[in-house]
């Protein structure tokens, strides 16, 4: 049995503890040695990726106790691409945190790499109360990450976003309750297996006990009523945060789509649970993401709802659930995750260099070094877009593609039509009023101001550059790409060889429950 | 016995939702309480109910409570327990901040 599996959540936690221990000993320490974890998990992440690709499902038993006893840790190619997604994302994500933002306040770093093992050991647990524990992982070291900083505050859109996160939490525990309640297990695999023989007594139970489990991923993935948190509390985190973030709705839609393909849809008990309502929600929460876009004054608030737009997309092909779909929206995942917290990157970028008017759409000073910045936001607003010839026209017409058997393909087309147009206008008339038009009269204050700051902005173009480059290349890599994210979807359609795998051929003698 | 434990727990569930939408953060610290109470019973009752089953193995007994649900709630009450502290400091921390004990952004917000 190899230890690859637990190495990525192993490595940031062990992070953590040193940074913990060696407190004090300066924030140099602590940039390197956070610095020096997360490439160290990029690179076990891209090993994952290479060695998930044979298409073989790995189990990593704890203690090695056989499942559903004991907990495993499954490594199949979804984790290995969610797992790869996070740790590309985090390398820029520390890069800018290097610049000054982790001295606001003490242990970013130590929270920084807890958020991430959180994050790996979602991605990667076969066990749903397992599951549960990274949730809490990550979401603690989440707390604490958005209400970093001494610049502004944040205390406020922290407690919200604490309150309705742990109401989340209460809500998993009923389902996993109700769950280990009817079922006898909390394994992934072992559960998607029994879902099929639940006695008709049983049924209406284990479908509340999914529905609420449902609940609690897609309000982790902001879904239309449960959303509404999502905006201002990603425009109120501080930049770093706010770019690592990104990820975090895509964890409530990979557990979904773990849950959805461990055997939810084929068993009588749970069959037709999410649709057709999880389409049109949806649909809906495209359409506020669009909506609050228009309505945005800030850029930052804009990439706020383009996050709820991607989450929508994501949404739907989940809600199809085929293989085509669901490599569509995994293709569409690391386009998105990507450029989504580019755009974020640069509307610092922007806010540093106008001084009082900070990213508010609003003619303001003249920007200096405008070819360098606006080449980079012309290029982000078009793959943001969807518009040829980046990687959001491709992920975009993929989803579409796959989207055109089902009941709602008119609905669903539209709203991406649509969310792309007003992503398009929404980016251009914000780049009018930074880049074309003239700095206004009392905008000589401004450009002092700016011109002490211009020099701060400067390190971060290193992973400006960085994400960029990534965005570009998922454009000549795109065939490489999809063909992974196809034969990851197909590897989640073979039901039996995930159980076989985890569970084993030998048949599991159980105590009869009363 | 049944019918008790599943009363109380409905009690325990509806006090912590009405104190949670309440719009202060101490009634909403005070709410999430309940409401883990009544979620850690419910977790313990995956196990089901009963009084007899010993919960270790004795040679003559019959069966056993099953232990499992008895880790599961120690992991959730610690959890549980740590998230909630986390939440009295930064509804502090957002007092100090705002001068408003408020959580819904009125009052001094």
């Amino acid at each position: 049995m190899s230890h690859l599996p637990i190495l990525p959540f192993i490595v940031p936690l062990v992070a953590a503890i040193v940074l913990l221990l060696g407190h004090g000993r300066g924030i140099v320490f602590e940039r390197t040695l956070s610095t020096i974890a997360i490439v160290f998990s990029m690179l076990l992440a891209a090993l994952l990726l290479v060695t998930a690709s044979d298409g073989a499902v790995r189990v990593y038993r704890l203690g090695d106790w056989p499942a559903p006893f004991g907990i495993v840790l499954v490594l199949d190619r979804l984790a290995a691409v969610m797992v790869a997604v996070t740790a590309a994302l985090a390398v820029p994500v520390v890069l800018v945190a290097r610049q000054g933002i982790d001295t606001q306040s003490r242990h970013f770093h130590v929270f920084l790499q807890l958020q991430l093992a959180g994050l790996y050991g979602a991605f990667l647990t076969g066990d749903l109360f397992n599951l549960f524990v990274f949730f809490e992982i990550l979401l603690l070291a989440s707390y604490a990450l958005l209400a970093h900083g001494r610049d502004a505050p944040r205390a406020k859109a922290t407690l919200g976003y604490v309150v309705l996160n742990l109401l989340g939490s209460a809500l998993f525990l009923v389902a996993l309750a109700l769950i280990y309640g009817t079922l006898g297990t909390l394994n992934m695999a072992d559960s998607g297996a029994r879902l099929a023989t639940v006695a008709a007594a049983d049924a209406p139970l284990v479908r509340t006990a999914f529905a609420l489990l449902a609940a609690v991923f897609l309000l982790k993935a902001a879904l239309l009523p449960l959303g509404f948190w999502l905006p201002q509390t990603y425009a109120a985190a501080s930049l770093p945060v706010a770019m690592l973030f990104v990820v975090m709705t895509k964890v409530g839609i990979y557990a979904l789509l773990r849950v959805v393909t461990s055997g939810l849809s084929e068993a009588a008990a749970t069959a037709d649970l999410l649709e057709p309502w999880l389409s049109w929600l949806a649909i809906g929460t495209i359409g506020i993401g669009a909506i609050g876009m228009l309505a945005a004054r800030r850029l930052t608030l804009v990439a706020a709802n383009l996050v709820l737009v991607s989450s929508g997309t994501l949404l739907l092909g989940v809600a199809a659930a085929s293989v085509t779909s669901i490599a569509a929206l995994l293709t569409y995942l690391v386009h998105t995750t990507i450029v989504t917290a580019a755009l974020f990157l640069i509307a610092d970028i922007i806010a540093e260099r106008r001084g009082a008017l900070r990213d508010t759409i609003e003619k303001g000073p003249h920007l200096g070094e405008i070819k360098i910045i606006g080449t980079a936001y012309l290029l982000l607003a078009v793959a943001a877009s969807g518009a040829p010839p980046l990687s959001g026209f491709l992920a975009k017409l993929m989803v579409m593609q796959s989207l055109t058997a089902t009941p709602h393909a008119w609905a669903s087309w539209m709203a991406l039509l649509v969310a792309g147009l007003v992503t398009a206008l929404v980016l251009a008339r914000a780049a009018s009023a930074y880049f074309w038009e003239p700095g206004r009269a009392d905008g000589a204050t401004a450009m002092a101001a700016h011109a002490s700051r211009a020099d701060m902005t400067r390190p971060l173009a290193l992973p400006l550059i960085l994400l960029l480059v990534t965005a570009l290349a998922l454009v000549p890599l795109a065939a490489p790409l999809s063909a992974y994210t196809r034969a990851t979807a197909a590897q989640l359609e073979q039901r039996q060889t995930y159980r076989d795998a985890v569970l084993g051929n030998a048949t599991i003698e159980r105590e009869r429950r009363p | 016995m049944e019918i008790v434990i599943a009363l109380g727990l409905g009690l325990l569930a509806a006090c912590g939702l009405y104190l949670v939408l309440r719009p202060t953060s101490f009634s909403v610290a005070l709410g999430l309480t309940l409401l883990s109470y009544a979620v850690n019973v419910l977790i313990f009752l995956g196990g089901r109910l009963g009084a007899t089953a010993p919960p270790l193995a004795l040679p003559d007994a019959e069966g056993l409570a099953d232990p499992l649900p008895q880790a599961l709630v120690l992991t959730a009450i610690v959890i549980g327990f740590g998230m909630t502290a986390y939440l009295v400091g930064v509804a502090l921390r957002a007092k100090g901040e705002s001068g408003s004990d408020r959580v819904d952004g009125g009052g001094g917000a």
